[in-house]
């Protein structure tokens, strides 16, 4: 009795310095993260690194024997038009279906609704390509009659039912955030259910909605499987949704098998997953950053 | 007489007449509870559509040789015994890693940590973290896994990449089920002279144990559906183990992993039959839906059991 006490006195310092060494880990990983992804890359970034030429050169070749370019605008261009699709189609509908969700239904539906948006939110990406690949692709060909069906309009679509359950889901959590006093002053007043999510809620959750859309671009700029399979291989500024394109995530998806270790190609893929972290990095904080200023009022 | 009991249903007489102004009222009112209706859905059923076709065009090749067999003649044949395996492996050794750390995380956040600058930081890592991109991640593992620490391409360092990958569903789960437990109770266990570690060893842990175990499964269907991060870290197009054998892999193997394989002969290797393809689709999703239900069941069969 004695022995396991004193077991217990000694061991609770330890377990509460484990405890605290987990708490820090996420900051660890985070900078971690950086660190590495920083130095397979820094030697190429600091010396050889034409940025200008980076940034705004849409000349993407990385094996050139001659004259290796690697300009990412293209592949920048590719991100930005599958996600800016992906959200046209998806923030509406997210949010809609949130405000149907949280607002509009009943219990028993609102249930029903949770949880097969949560298996929906549980599809691996490499299925939701596979969908591309195989259900979309001869839609798209025979719908639009285009000469391929794998293009921004495919990643768009994959990405948007992909990110719809992300945005459903904190969308539902801004409104519910609401106070229901809010929605009974309202109602008080003779004001229909329409009237009171456009007047009094979507002023109320403005930015945990906002948040919302924030974190499904995020999503959508950093997903890599499934539009590695669905936009199809160009490296291009496409002029229609009907074009392929490559996105910053399937280039290095694509590309890192077949660049030689510490190669200058090497190191510009992880340059760009610097770029892709940043992004994203950026994103997720103004997302935080606006759901906490509702919360500091 | 008044009616004073408010529950009564007596039909009222219409006093007011409905002006134009309240007919359209109600029409807008109509037309927007319709139109949010289809809006949640219009995202759902085509994907119910699709997972139904999926499982429809896979079904010629389901049966317990598909999942029992290798990959044979440059995949076009056999099963998928191989890339299960591999990606069982993945789940498991992944989970061993990331569960200790996720809930101890978890705990230090929700029981230790105060209301400062610090811990928002740590709040706000957990957030990135769990925004960074998956590909980002399977550049990490690569650069700290793979080449410095010298691991090579096994699966402890795949199994570690998604296990960090990972962390902030854990984080989250185990955070949001542990301050569901009412302080009451920790109070009254420091009135009795409990330590702090006392307290949550023996109330609070035990009074949230339904939603960490949850959120622990939820981990391990994402990691069992994740590509990306794999990809470079560990998992390899092909290789060959002894069928029916669970200790096929060593840890500092490469192994095969299912949504790899998936990857692979859906894009890489021209006339895979199309049952197989469909087949390794379905079994990959079953798997994480199943997983996910699991989940889903025992959340709600535990919530219904709750005395608080």
């Amino acid at each position: 009795m004695s022995n396991k006490r004193r077991f217990g006195t000694l061991a609770e310092p330890i377990i509460e310095g484990l405890i605290r060494v987990c708490g820090f880990s996420a900051i660890l990983f985070v900078l971690g993260i950086f660190f590495f992804v920083f130095r397979e890359g820094s030697d190429f970034l600091i010396n050889k690194l034409d940025v200008k030429q980076f940034l705004t050169s849409i000349e993407w070749y990385p094996d050139s024997p001659s004259n290796k370019r690697y300009g990412v605008l293209a592949l920048l261009a590719g991100t930005a038009s599958v996600t800016v699709l992906a959200m046209m189609i998806a923030v509406p509908f997210g949010l809609g279906a949130a405000i149907f969700i949280s607002e509009f239904c009943s219990s028993r539906l609102r249930e029903t609704f949770k949880i097969v948006i949560e298996l929906l939110a549980a599809i691996p990406s490499v299925v939701w390509g596979f969908i591309g690949l195989t259900v979309m692709n001869p839609l798209i060909i025979e719908i639009f009659n285009a000469p391929i069906g794998l293009n921004v309009l495919n990643g768009g679509l994959i990405l948007a039912l992909m990110s719809v359950p992300i945005i459903v889901s904190i969308g539902e959590d801004a409104l519910k955030a609401v106070p229901d006093s809010y929605r009974e002053a309202s109602l008080a007043l003779g004001t229909t259910k329409w009237q009171m999510v456009y007047r009094v809620l979507l002023p109320a959750a403005k930015n945990g909605l906002l948040a919302a859309a924030l974190l499904g671009v995020g999503r959508g700029v950093g997903e890599t499987i499934a539009v590695l399979m669905a936009t199809g291989h160009a490296v291009q500024i496409p002029d229609s949704f009907l074009d392929p394109v490559r996105t910053l995530t399937a280039t290095i998806a694509a590309e890192l098998g077949e660049a030689p270790v510490h190669s200058d190609h090497y190191q510009v893929l992880f340059i760009i997953g610097i770029l892709l972290f940043s992004i994203t990095f950026v994103v997720n904080l103004v997302a935080d950053l606006v759901v906490k200023g509702i919360k500091g009022k | 007489m008044l009616d004073v009991n408010p529950a009564s249903r007596i039909k009222h007489p219409v006093m007011f007449t409905e002006t134009a102004l309240v007919r359209k009222k109600q029409r807008t009112e109509a037309a927007a509870k319709v139109i949010f209706f289809l809006m949640a859905v219009l995202m759902i059923m085509p994907l119910l559509m699709i997972l139904f076709y999926l499982f429809y065009k896979a079904i010629p090749s389901l049966s317990l040789d598909f999942l029992l067999a290798n990959p044979k003649n440059g995949m076009r044949a056999g099963g998928i015994w191989a890339p299960f395996l591999g990606t069982m492996y993945l789940v498991v050794i992944s989970l061993l890693i990331s569960a200790p750390i996720g809930v101890f995380a978890a705990v230090y956040l929700n029981e230790y940590a105060r209301e400062n600058w610090f811990t928002r930081i740590i709040n706000l890592a957990v957030v990135n973290l769990a925004g960074v991109p998956s590909i980002v991640h399977a550049l990490f593992g690569l650069g700290a896994f793979v080449l410095f620490a010298q691991m090579g391409r096994s699966i402890l360092a795949a199994a570690l990449t998604l296990a960090i990958m990972t962390l902030p569903v854990i984080i989250a789960s185990t955070k949001e089920s542990l301050s569901s437990v009412p302080m009451a109770f920790r109070e009254a266990c420091w009135n009795v002279g409990a330590t702090r570690w006392q307290t949550i060893r023996h109330i609070v842990l035990p009074n949230s144990i339904s939603g960490i175990l949850t959120g622990v499964i939820l981990q391990v269907s994402r990691t069992a559906g994740e590509t990306a991060p794999i990809m470079f870290t560990g998992a390899v197009f092909f290789k060959k183990i002894s069928e029916g054998d669970i200790f096929a892999y060593n840890i500092f193997d490469q192994c095969m992993a299912l949504s790899m394989h998936l990857f692979t002969i859906s894009t890489q290797v021209p006339g895979v039959p199309v049952s197989t393809l469909y087949g390794t689709a379905v079994v990959l999703l079953g798997t994480v839906l199943l997983v996910n239900a699991l989940s889903i069941a025992l959340r709600v069969y535990l919530r219904a059991r709750k005395k608080w």
